[in-house]
């Protein structure tokens, strides 16, 4: 018998180290889980009962429910219904959804991103503490306050401001309007989701920031770089990937925004790219709009809209947290 | 004698790193050239009005601070002194809506406010009545009714769910956090729908204030959940493995020792958690009707809210509307900001 084999018989067989749960500790999980299953249950709940009201018009509509141009409702909400049939299109709507949405991420996240790379890299202790309580307190307002400041103050500036940029910039067609009308225009409503949106992508850029390697930064410091040539070789790459997370994130926030940009926004029925013209639109808002005297069938389209609006959003959401995650794990 | 002596030969203390008077002259001449330069920008070009000043401000001390760092330290430098002026600018462009929203409801959140604006409803008042006329009583109630429901289903639910992510870490965790993340981005106006999709359409039943309150659980379930998360991240190991240690169950070492040791956290959850929905208007058009009457009963008849208020007021458009807006807006801001400066002083007394 070699020593080898001895100790092999030798050997007692590991115990199997098994837990038994006390009956309280049962329960206890049970009902944390059933608690935190409540997420799932919602978010099913949602997309369901959207669906299955809004079901009748997305089948009869199809793919012109998200393509075409119309809303028309045959029945009047006092009961009596018009010979042409109803059509129902967030065509336009959709694309104003986005086009707001897409300034406010165009204006919002360049300022968003120099407030994150001034409060983790240039401003002094003393006021850093300060100025990160002014940009969380703007999170906390309520959207109806910004509706009710972006229609009493902000308008009359934006408005000026789109003036001169047609005067200026006027040649490129974005910024080119067919009738000179300026009011409640796409680039106003953007200009206050942009505020909106500030606030989040700022605390998201910075949390970002703040996990680069320090190691990275102060070998860049030893190789000679100066304080802005450090953030472009060293924090924006490997910011990068958060920071475009946090700008979907906001740009989910302002494609689902509705009472602030329902005060400020002309809402037309019409595919209109000409940003500073005062017609647009917004899923959210023609939702609102048309809620309040809609018949029983235009409200199933309402509902039909709002989960299309409700997907769309999640989507975004949900690409936009994977890319955050991932910057934010791989850090220190 | 001796204590005359000492303080003679005490020394002064030196700051050898102190700019001398000298090296402070590009400066003084910098600062200068800014003002200077603002100046010409505002009266020869169209750089008018406030914002036309700070831009040229930042225009001109961008070029003036990168002139004179490159001078000295060269074309790296220059570049450094420009964008770090840049992104100051920027900081202060972002911090600005702030200070002129609390400015701007302050000036005319205080113009409709009087006495009987706390203590009468809009029950006898049209919205287009004069300013010492009807109040928003009924939509202080009732937002209060609201958020007290709310707070008792997603305070819950929320801290349920951030105890199933820190302390038992079961199965689909992660899906759960995920699914946890993609809710605080659901659209107020989806939670809105939802109730009314799943409780009030096609069933007879009308609106009222426990349907409101149920569609902002919705919203404020997510943000109880992170932040209780976070918080309970924060507890020391040390603490579930000495309650371990102890032959106490899992159940008896969270409700024990870890929620305790967490309790002003999950109090500052709570609190974000009100201060995310107390805002809140599109869920509410959808859900509670918005009276105009003093309301008690949750469960019976329309119930008016601060938020659907400055909603009625807004759209109305009339001028004394647009007081009452803005009055209303000033009690709903005074409000979210006591809830947000007593979640921080919660927070801070943490850590």
């Amino acid at each position: 018998m070699t020593l080898a084999e001895a100790k092999q018989i030798n050997a007692p067989t590991p115990r199997v180290i098994t837990t038994k749960p006390r009956t309280s500790d049962k329960i206890f999980r049970a009902v944390i889980f059933t608690g935190a299953l409540s997420s799932l249950v919602i978010l099913a709940a949602i997309a369901i009962f959207l669906g299955l009201r809004g079901f009748e018009i997305l089948a009869r509509e199809g793919l012109s429910f998200i393509t075409g141009y119309e809303w028309y409702s045959s029945v009047n909400s006092d009961g009596t219904a018009s010979e042409d049939p109803s059509v129902y299109g967030i065509g336009a709507m959709l694309i104003g959804t986005i086009v707001t949405a897409l300034i406010a991420v165009s204006i919002g996240v360049p300022i968003s991103i120099a407030a994150a790379l001034y409060l983790n890299f240039y401003a002094p202790s003393s006021i850093r503490g300060f100025l990160v309580g002014v940009i969380d307190l703007m999170a906390a307002f309520p959207s109806i306050l910004f509706g009710l400041w972006g229609f009493n103050v902000l308008m009359p500036s934006g408005e000026y401001w789109a003036k001169l940029l047609h005067k200026y910039l006027g040649w490129i067609p974005l910024f080119d309007v067919s009738t000179p009308f300026f009011s409640r225009s796409p680039f106003i409503a953007g200009l206050v989701l942009a505020i909106m949106i500030i606030p989040i992508v700022t605390s998201i850029a910075r949390e970002v920031f703040s996990q680069t390697p320090l190691d990275r930064i102060q070998a860049a410091y030893a190789l000679g770089a100066t304080k802005w040539s450090m953030i472009r070789a060293v924090v924006l790459p490997f910011g990068y990937s958060g920071v475009v997370g946090g700008a979907m994130l906001g740009l989910g926030r302002a494609m689902g925004e509705t009472v602030a940009v329902f005060t400020v926004l002309n809402i037309i029925f019409q595919a209109n790219f000409q940003i500073l013209l005062g017609a647009g639109g917004n899923v959210a808002s023609l939702i609102i709009l048309k809620f309040g005297e809609a018949s029983a069938e235009e409200i199933k389209a309402l509902m039909a809209a709002g989960l299309m609006l409700f997907l769309l959003t999640l989507l975004v959401n949900m690409l936009a947290d994977l890319l955050v995650n991932r910057t934010v794990k791989q850090g220190r | 004698m001796i204590m005359s002596a000492t303080t003679l030969n005490y020394p002064k203390p030196q700051k050898p790193w102190k700019p001398k008077q000298k090296d402070l002259i590009p400066t003084y001449i910098g600062i200068l050239a800014v003002l200077v330069g603002t100046w010409a920008l505002v009266e020869f070009t169209g750089f008018a009005g406030k914002l036309g000043a700070f831009a040229s401000v930042i225009i001109c001390t961008t070029i003036v601070s990168s002139f004179l760092a490159g001078r000295s330290r060269g074309r790296q430098a220059a570049k450094n002194a420009a964008v770090a002026s840049i992104i100051t600018a920027l900081t202060l462009l972002a911090i600005f809506p702030v200070i002129s929203i609390l400015g701007t409801v302050l000036v005319r959140g205080t113009k409709g406010l009087y006495v009987g604006f706390f203590t009468t409803d809009m029950g006898l008042a049209s919205v287009n009545d004069p300013l010492n006329v009807g109040g928003i009583l009924h939509a202080i109630i009732g937002t209060f009714i609201m958020i007290v429901i709310a707070t008792l289903i997603s305070v819950p639910l929320g801290i349920s769910t951030a105890i199933y992510l820190t302390e038992i870490r079961g199965p689909g965790s992660r899906l759960i956090r995920f699914l946890v993340q993609a809710m605080s981005g659901v659209p107020s106006i989806v939670a809105g729908l939802f109730i009314y999709s799943s409780i009030i359409s096609g069933s007879g039943r009308g609106f009222n204030g426990l349907w409101g309150a149920l569609a902002l659980s919705i919203l404020m379930l997510p943000t109880v959940a992170r932040t209780a998360e976070e918080v309970l991240l924060l507890i020391a190991q040390d603490l579930r493995e000495a309650g371990l240690a102890l032959g106490a169950t899992q159940w008896r070492t969270v409700a024990m020792v870890v929620v305790p040791a967490a309790k002003s956290g999950l109090i500052t959850a709570m609190i974000l958690g009100i201060a995310r929905i107390a805002g809140e208007t599109a869920p509410l058009l959808f859900t509670t009707g918005g009276g105009d009457v003093t309301n008690l009963n949750p469960t019976d008849g329309v119930m008016g809210s601060i938020p659907y208020a400055i909603w009625k007021a807004l759209i109305s458009g009339s001028a004394e509307s647009n007081a009452r807006a803005w009055a209303s807006i000033l009690v709903l801001l005074v409000l979210v900001m006591i809830l947000f400066f007593s979640a921080r002083r919660l927070g801070k007394a943490r850590r």
